[in-house]
């Protein structure tokens, strides 16, 4: 098991917010969290990589409980995020921002190298010395979910990649998440677009106001249609 | 040691003056030969040459100025703390530079006393990151700044117990001893040296930002610290090492400058003083931007003594306003993402006094007003001083807590109001009652004039610019002495008979005190009250809903400083007399600390604060030389440890007894925050 987390539990202030949130996810697998707005979603991977102080229960990362670790201890141990807003250093080229990522070599992850990653994302070769505030939102995307990998990570954290994106790029981020997981990075996803969810992922968790409310693969999902339509917005 | 009758009594002048006559002095003492040929005060030379040689004078100062200043920017860029401790560390930088630059000789010694000393110091800086600001990064700037300036404050006493309170004349630079020929103006080598020494400087902090990862991840971390963090960097070391760097070089530029000045306890404000006013105009966070704005001060100082000997500063300060006015961020700097807010976290609203609460307070006034029964004239004198300090702390509170805007110069219209008094009644000899209602006038202008380009910044640049205002008040209080009598004050500004007994002044200053402190009260809930708060909360909304913030905070810095004019017109009364003191930077201090040990988030905590304040300053002060370092230390514990102040933790006990019986209530309603 790659990543385990259970009895999960944050707050905002005096607010709850998640409420005994448990998620699996195996060695390699793309599993998509699925939740309408303002579900959980992004505060679930908040809380797992540590950017939520007041949180309760357990984040076991490759056999290891990472919930008491900062941030950056979680993140160099192979756990990488890619948060929603894209979060892009502005001021600093392409190069740059992958520089920022970067981390040593890991024995159980693949290696990323800055070649690798542009060919990967074509696209990001070709404005290797632009400044990331002058980068469409597609290719700030791109540049996100490159940075991370830089930090040779076995597990990603996705939030909402597809948010905002036009079809082609979408289409582009389906390709490198499928070519991530041939690689052997596990992935989580989150998503409100359960046809993009559908394109890449093995399982699906759908979480609706800080709870839970279902766990399968896409199939169980898919013969559960009173689930779907009760908790997704199609 | 080289002692100099001219020097030592140069340096007990401040600032410009000091440095121009001291550059002048040097220039004679460096080319004795040259002395019969140019005597520099009676025959200025070619008036081109000269005015080249003042350029170059201008130049070299702005190097120590511009490593202060970069040092501040690569600090605030990345931990968003404005280091008030910088000038101290500047002055260490000087001290121990003098101590190892006499201990080891020769041309090594010198300069490795010069850079040993920086390290050194850098390590100091080291050390305060980790035990003091690690803790406090996530607290409102106001209390860094205020934990930053508790540090300086300790600093300065401990200068005091380390190397005396004499002024120390260092070594003069191996190499750059001499003066060179310039049309028959002497040029001291040492400058020439200064003069390329800021472009090297300039050069390699670009080449670490720009080339190296350690400079990568500063960039980023500048722009966004927990990314940074979510990429797997350590931040806390990420953030030691920018403290070091900067305090390095804030170290440098002051031991740098031994050849050139005298070493004293006093040269942490003075550069401060001047870095922020560099800083504001340059830009924040803008290394090129302290590199301009250092030469551009440097430059308006050295020629600004030419057109206004006695008030120099004043080129500076109309500089400032029109890139104010022009950029608000600075010339090199970048429109500042909405400020955190300052107080502003509070949970509990504000409610105006229970009628029980309000005949408790009527009672304790009565009880205030009673005093004169059983007190002597001792505890009297005090009781009006401390009448007075809370009229001036409830003026602050109100620009500071309401308002949302934390003045570090506040002491500027507490003094301009005793200024004001003291022209009235000794010059114009005017009677008390009308010099009291006419004297705060003079707090009301500086105040309208000040704030209406104060309040076009918010957060750590509304502080930086108004503690550069009090400053400009200050040296102007200073240096024209034959308005303001200079360091020897106005004397005799007597009360009229009717005020003149210890138990009336008494009386008038707490009748003044409880009637202000009501009038405050009654704005903080009235609908001014309402849109202020409004401002301070939330700029962007209040102004959709159609209220004009600049202009009603500008409304409410002229209040403030109105009531502020008003505890310094009591105060001169009081005293019988007016210093520059009134002016300080420290009675501004005095002010925000006080505030803030009643409670920065409530509505009385300015009242309690002051009185409890200002007892206790009276008592320590009669008890100890080192109040600074006492001082300092309690207002750096009390920011780490006791944020809410007195009667926030109160009212924050209160409210958890209370709460427990809503606690159940709470927690079924869900609040929906969006991720």
């Amino acid at each position: 098991m790659k990543l385990q987390v259970a009895d999960l539990n944050s707050f905002y202030g005096p607010a709850h917010i998640l409420f005994d949130i448990a998620l699996e996810v195996g060695e390699g697998e793309v599993v998509a969290l699925l939740g309408r707005n303002g579900a959980g979603k992004s505060t679930t991977f908040r809380s797992i990589v540590g950017l939520v102080d007041n949180r309760s229960g357990r984040i076991v990362f490759e056999g290891k409980d990472v919930s008491r670790e900062p941030t950056h201890a979680i993140v160099r141990g192979g756990l990488g995020y890619v948060p929603e807003e894209r979060r892009i250093f502005t001021d600093l080229t392409v190069e740059e921002n992958l520089e920022v990522g970067r981390q040593p070599k890991r024995p159980n992850a693949p290696h990323w190298t800055r070649e690798k990653l542009f060919t990967l994302f074509p696209n990001l070769g070709e404005m290797r010395n632009r400044p990331g505030g002058r980068m469409s939102g597609g290719e700030q995307q791109m540049l996100t979910i490159a940075r991370t990998l830089m930090g040779n990570p076995s597990l990603v954290l996705l939030d909402e990649p597809s948010e905002g994106l036009s079809p082609k790029i979408v289409e582009q981020m389906v390709d490198a998440i499928l070519a991530m997981k041939k690689e052997g990075v596990s992935v989580v996803v989150s998503e409100q677009n359960l046809h993009f969810a559908r394109l890449i992922s093995d399982r699906a968790y759908i979480i609706e106001r800080g709870r839970i409310c279902f766990g399968g693969t896409m199939a169980e999902l898919d013969a559960q249609p009173d689930i779907r339509d009760a908790h997704l917005s199609l | 040691m080289f002692r100099d009758a001219r020097l030592r009594r140069a340096s007990q002048l401040e600032g410009q003056d000091l440095r121009l006559i001291q550059t002048l002095i040097l220039r004679r003492r460096e080319a004795p030969s040259r002395r019969m040929q140019a005597p520099m005060f009676t025959e200025p030379g070619p008036p081109m040459a000269f005015y080249f040689v003042q350029f170059l004078t201008g130049l070299a100062s702005a190097a120590s100025l511009f490593l202060v200043a970069s040092g501040l920017s690569i600090i605030f860029g990345v931990t968003r703390i404005v280091n008030f401790a910088h000038g101290a560390f500047y002055m260490l930088g000087a001290y121990v530079a003098f101590t190892l630059t006499e201990r080891f000789s020769g041309a090594l010694g010198f300069w490795g006393g010069i850079v040993v000393a920086a390290l050194v110091v850098a390590a100091v800086g080291v050390l305060v990151e980790m035990v003091l600001l690690r803790r406090i990064y996530h607290a409102p700037e106001l209390f860094q700044l205020l934990a930053t300036f508790g540090l300086t404050l300790m600093v300065q006493d401990i200068v005091v117990l380390i190397w005396g309170p004499d002024d120390l004349l260092g070594r003069r630079a191996p190499g750059f001893k001499g003066a060179v020929d310039f049309f028959g103006q002497n040029i001291p080598s040492y400058d020439l040296f200064l003069i390329a020494l800021s472009p090297v400087v300039l050069g390699v902090l670009w080449l670490l930002f720009q080339r190296t990862r350690w400079g990568v991840l500063v960039r980023a971390a500048t722009q966004d610290r927990d990314m940074v963090a979510a990429l797997g960097v350590n931040q806390k070391w990420l953030f030691t090492s920018v403290f070091a760097l900067g305090v390095f070089l804030a170290a440098l530029g002051g031991a740098l400058q031994i050849p050139r000045d005298a070493v004293h306890h006093a040269l942490d404000l003075r550069i401060i003083v001047e870095v922020f006013v560099v800083v504001v105009i340059g830009g924040l966070g803008s290394i090129i931007g302290a590199f301009v704005a250092a030469v551009l001060v440097s430059e308006l100082n050295a020629f600004g003594i030419l057109i206004f000997p006695k008030i120099s500063i004043i080129l500076v300060f109309l500089v400032m306003a029109v890139v104010l006015i022009v950029r608000p961020w600075g010339l090199f700097g970048k429109p500042e993402a909405a400020a955190r807010r300052t107080p502003g976290l509070t949970v509990n609203p504000w409610r105006p006094l229970t009628s029980g609460e309000r005949s408790m307070s009527i009672g304790t006034l009565v009880l205030a007003a009673m005093l004169p029964l059983f007190a002597g004239n001792y505890a009297l004198t005090v009781g009006s001083e401390i009448a007075i300090f809370v009229i001036f702390a409830a003026s602050l509170h109100f620009l500071m807590s309401v308002g949302g805007l934390a003045s570090f110069g506040h002491a500027a219209y507490f003094g301009l109001g005793a200024y004001g008094v003291a022209f009235l009644a000794k010059a114009a000899g005017l009677p008390m009652v009308v010099s009291l209602l006419l004297g705060p006038v003079l707090g009301l202008l500086g105040a309208a004039v000040f704030g209406f380009f104060a309040v076009q910044l918010s957060g750590v640049y509304f502080a930086m610019l108004t503690l550069a205002f009090a400053q400009i008040i200050w040296s102007i209080a200073f240096q024209w002495v034959t308005v303001t009598g200079g360091d020897n004050g106005i004397l005799g500004v007597w009360p009229d008979r009717w005020a003149s007994s210890p138990s009336s002044f008494y009386w008038l200053s707490l009748a003044v005190a409880a009637l202000v402190v009501t009038v405050l009260r009654v704005i903080v809930f009235s609908p001014f009250g309402f849109a202020l708060r409004a401002t301070r909360d939330s700029p962007l909304r209040s102004e959709a809903v159609g209220i004009n913030g600049k202009r009603v905070q500008w409304t409410a810095f002229v209040i403030s400083g109105a009531v502020a004019g008003i505890g310094g017109a009591l105060f001169a009364y009081l005293k019988g007399s007016v210093f520059p003191d009134s002016v300080g930077i420290s009675l501004s201090v005095d002010a925000l600390v006080m505030v803030l040990l009643g409670g920065v988030e409530t509505v009385s905590g300015a009242v309690i604060g002051a009185i409890v304040f200002k007892a206790a300053n009276i008592w320590l002060v009669s008890q100890t030389d080192l109040s600074k370092l006492v001082l300092g230390g309690f207002i750096v514990l009390m920011v780490v440890a006791f944020p809410k102040g007195i009667v926030g933790t109160l009212e924050m006990l209160r409210n958890r007894r209370r709460s427990t019986d809503t606690k159940s209530a709470l927690a079924t309603s869900q609040v929906e925050v969006a991720e």
